[in-house]
């Protein structure tokens, strides 16, 4: 007889899938954002896997710290163009007029203006019911605890002691006026099964993500890549060519890059399977406060 | 100074093991993207060893990162309640900072690891009596639930009522990890008398597949690796047998349905109802019947993103199309015609009260089962459970934590199974109107009535025949949906 079983990917998709549909029934005004990371990538490609042969029925928001990487930005503007994707990019305009960024100002209060305000100011201003989010639960501590579908004040703040009970697959998407609702398809996904579906689906990524020989500077032990010329000019004398890859993309001076010959996909997983490190010891952002993603997720934070 | 009790996140990792020399790449990838995946719960309370068991688990199988384990030992150090130089595996589970604090895990946290053999996903949940809501939470998913029990203590009060819950939910496996086992000399006659009051105690309830562990989580015995300190137990480790206990059985391939999830109409030649397959299996050209209009139509095709398939079963998400042009909409059914659900308004069902607000008969409840959102009243309450004893209790409405069997009218016809028949259509959850948190969830026993499906009278709206203009659809689609999440059916023609 037939075995009917799915494997662990394709289950995950299965769920996944159902999620992103859920959400476009039941919502007026959802909106996916996007990173421009490898699980945003995934996370696209499952809506378009969703609606296919329609198209997914709400736009892609990305929020631009403005010191993202230029690889990124331009991967952006070229996927959501060849995919036909209605692409919304929203910054702070305002705190960046005014100089703010991760050198002059430090991580905290660049990621609290440059990403957190920026990503509220955009979800208050097009009202967005329902906002996606590429966060998976194996990343960190709090995000172990949170539901897929998360419930938002309308201060868009996460109670973590108060969460809705979550069941089977049946999700409560009901809120009042001005509450929302942070939607997590890839909770369940792992940064592994993340990597071997990008490997198995042939997902386009950031280049980033390869091995290459990239111009870095080391700063407090973190392997910066000077991107563009706003390294301040004290670091440029230290800059070094060195064979390095990115685990996580963001903004490139809060990035650490790791030293690495994976130029393949097949290279990066087992890469993967071997390492010894975390993805997010490369995120300068997690160390700069106590119970720091926690204490971010309240304040509205993904 | 501050202390920082948090401390450096810690995800759990899953760095999977070398690849085998001389086995290429492609090859070996492909083989770990075949893997299968096991949900499964654990229950207990802190003094039982549960977090360290995981942490075991998961420290054992060297799923952990370098940076975690430095931060686990500086907690250890810290906050650690394993004594000096020992490693407090409790502390990678218990993630946010105000259980940090008060010692305890207080909701449902999600562990990922992975073998060569499977993927799992583990709900840690805690045992005290209040969070019979987290352990219910936890569990709905689960394929395998490991229930722990402290081998100096035995079955307990506890145990039976983690127990319940487990067969309430309908979770097909059991495991029971008889931990500690170091602190009773690795006794076989101590082991063989819980597992048989224990086996007493499922068989009681239906259970059928439990298997049974003598193990120290602490020490490691029968963990990972079997141990030899317990020459008399002849079966597996508890890894082993978690990576290929057979579960792909489980779900229901007979009774195909297919709540219609999302109706997809890129253009005017395509109308395609995109769902996930709750049970059963279906296939191209197969007869099928829409629910509850009672419309029969065949399958034309089985439509994804990576083209046609000629058969889906559950639980993959597809979008068919029918070779007859029928108006189904979210919230109906596809199922065949030969094997329908229950179709009706009022049913028998168990319920758990999830919410702080305690159950007030008098209110009007939003019920949503499947894809299907309604009005719902808790008509009668039919008995409560004491959920240690297992003994009926006479009802009353229903407070925090507590479980129950009611009878419940909904405004709209439901196409529902019993749970224990189907989890996926004998499932649901009761939304409050005011707080819109979710109050209770239920596990339907029974139908009360059949209605006569070709009686349910729908108001229509005939846009057309009404001579509205097409610049107006988008607003009356809103009304219909925001009227039909309030209960109220209107059909629409254009």
């Amino acid at each position: 007889m037939k075995e009917y079983s799915l494997t662990h990917l394709q289950e995950l998709e299965a769920e996944s899938i159902h999620i992103i549909r859920e959400v476009a029934a039941e919502f007026e005004n959802p909106v996916m954002l996007y990173s421009i990371g490898k699980d945003s990538s995934v996370m696209v490609r499952l809506a378009e896997k969703a609606f296919a042969p329609g198209k997914v029925p709400f736009p892609l928001m990305h929020i631009d710290s403005k010191w993202k990487f230029r690889e990124m930005i331009e991967f952006r503007d070229a996927y959501a163009k060849k995919y036909g994707w209605n692409l919304i990019v929203e910054s702070n305009m305002e705190a960046f007029n005014a100089g703010v960024g991760p050198f002059t100002h430090g991580s905290k209060v660049h990621t609290d203006l440059m990403k957190t305000k920026a990503l509220l100011d955009a979800l208050n201003k097009y009202k967005f019911d329902a906002a996606f989010g590429g966060a998976r639960r194996d990343e960190e501590k709090s995000r172990a605890k949170e539901r897929i579908f998360s419930f938002r004040d309308q201060f868009n703040q996460w109670d973590p002691k108060n969460q809705r009970p979550e069941l089977w697959d049946i999700y409560n998407s009901r809120v009042h006026k001005g509450e929302s609702i942070r939607v997590f398809p890839l909770s369940n996904w792992t940064e592994l099964d993340v990597w071997q579906y990008i490997r198995l689906e042939k997902i386009p990524i950031v280049p980033l993500y390869f091995a290459k020989e990239r111009p870095c500077v080391e700063i407090d032990g973190n392997l910066i890549m000077a991107d563009d010329d706003r390294l301040p000019k004290e670091l440029v004398p230290k800059i070094h060519p060195r064979m390095v890859r990115f685990r996580t993309l963001g903004c490139w001076p809060l990035t650490g890059a790791v030293e690495s010959n994976a130029t393949t996909i097949e290279e990066i997983v087992e890469e993967m399977m071997t390492t010894t490190k975390s993805e997010r010891t490369t995120r300068v952002i997690d160390f700069d406060q106590e119970a720091s993603m926690e204490q971010k997720k309240r304040e509205g934070y993904f | 100074m501050k202390d920082n009790t948090q401390g450096v996140p810690l995800p759990i990792g899953e760095g999977l093991g070398e690849r085998p020399a001389g086995v290429d790449i492609k090859a070996f990838l492909d083989a770990d993207e075949q893997k299968s995946l096991l949900r499964l719960l654990t229950a207990g309370s802190v003094d039982d060893g549960k977090s360290t068991l995981i942490g075991r688990l998961l420290f054992d199988s060297k799923k952990l990162y370098e940076d975690q384990l430095t931060a686990l030992e500086r907690d250890s150090r810290r906050v650690g309640n394993a004594g000096a130089g020992q490693i407090d595996y409790a502390l990678l589970l218990d993630g946010l900072k105000a259980e940090r604090e008060e010692g305890i895990t207080i909701d449902v946290a999600y562990r990922y690891f992975s073998t060569n053999q499977r993927k799992f996903i583990i709900a840690d949940t805690p045992g005290h009596e209040q969070y019979t809501r987290n352990m219910i939470t936890g569990g709905s998913t689960a394929n395998l639930a490991i229930i722990l029990v402290d081998a100096r203590t035995g079955v307990i009060t506890q145990t039976r009522r983690h127990t319940f819950l487990v067969s309430l939910l309908g979770i097909n496996h059991i495991v029971l990890a008889v931990n500690k086992m170091d602190l009773v000399a690795f006794s076989e006659e101590v082991f063989t008398k819980i597992r048989d009051e224990y086996l007493a105690l499922t068989s009681q309830l239906g259970i059928e597949d439990v298997t049974c562990f003598p193990l120290s989580a602490l020490e490691g015995d029968n963990v990972v690796d079997r141990s030899e300190r317990t020459p008399w137990y002849e079966g597996p480790s508890l890894l082993d047998f978690l990576e290929t206990v057979p579960i792909h059985r489980d779900r229901n391939m007979q009774d195909f349905r297919y709540p219609v999830q999302y109706v997809l109409r890129p253009n005017l030649d395509f109308r395609g109802f995109s769902g996930k397959i709750a049970s059963g299996i279906i296939r191209r050209g197969d007869e099928v019947v829409a629910l509850p209009s009672m419309k029969r139509s065949r399958i034309k095709s089985i439509v994804t993103y990576e083209g046609e398939l000629e058969e889906a079963f559950c639980p993959q998400c597809v979008t068919l199309t029918l070779e007859d042009e029928i108006d189904i909409s979210r919230g109906e059914m596809i199922v065949r015609p030969d094997n329908v659900p229950h179709i009706g308004r009022s049913f028998e069902t168990m319920l758990v009260w999830m919410d702080e607000e305690p159950m007030d008969r008098g209110k009007q409840f939003f019920l949503k089962h499947n894809t299907n959102t309604t009005r719902a009243t808790i008509d009668s309450l039919q008995y409560r459970v004491d959920v240690n004893t297992m003994e009926r209790l006479e009802g009353r409405d229903f407070r925090l934590n507590e479980i129950g069997c009611v009878r419940i009218t909904t405004a709209k016809t439901l196409f529902f199974d019993a749970y224990t028949k189907n989890k996926a259509t004998g499932a649901f959850i009761l939304i409050d109107p005011i707080t819109n948190n979710t109050s209770a969830v239920g596990m339907i026993v029974r139908p009360l009535e059949m209605e006569d499906i070709n009686q349910a009278d729908v108001p229509t709206l005939d846009l057309p025949y009404l001579g509205i203009g097409k610049e107006h659809y988008e607003a009356i689609d809103r009304a219909v949906k925001e009227l039909s999440q309030q209960g109220l059916e209107i059909k629409v023609i254009k």
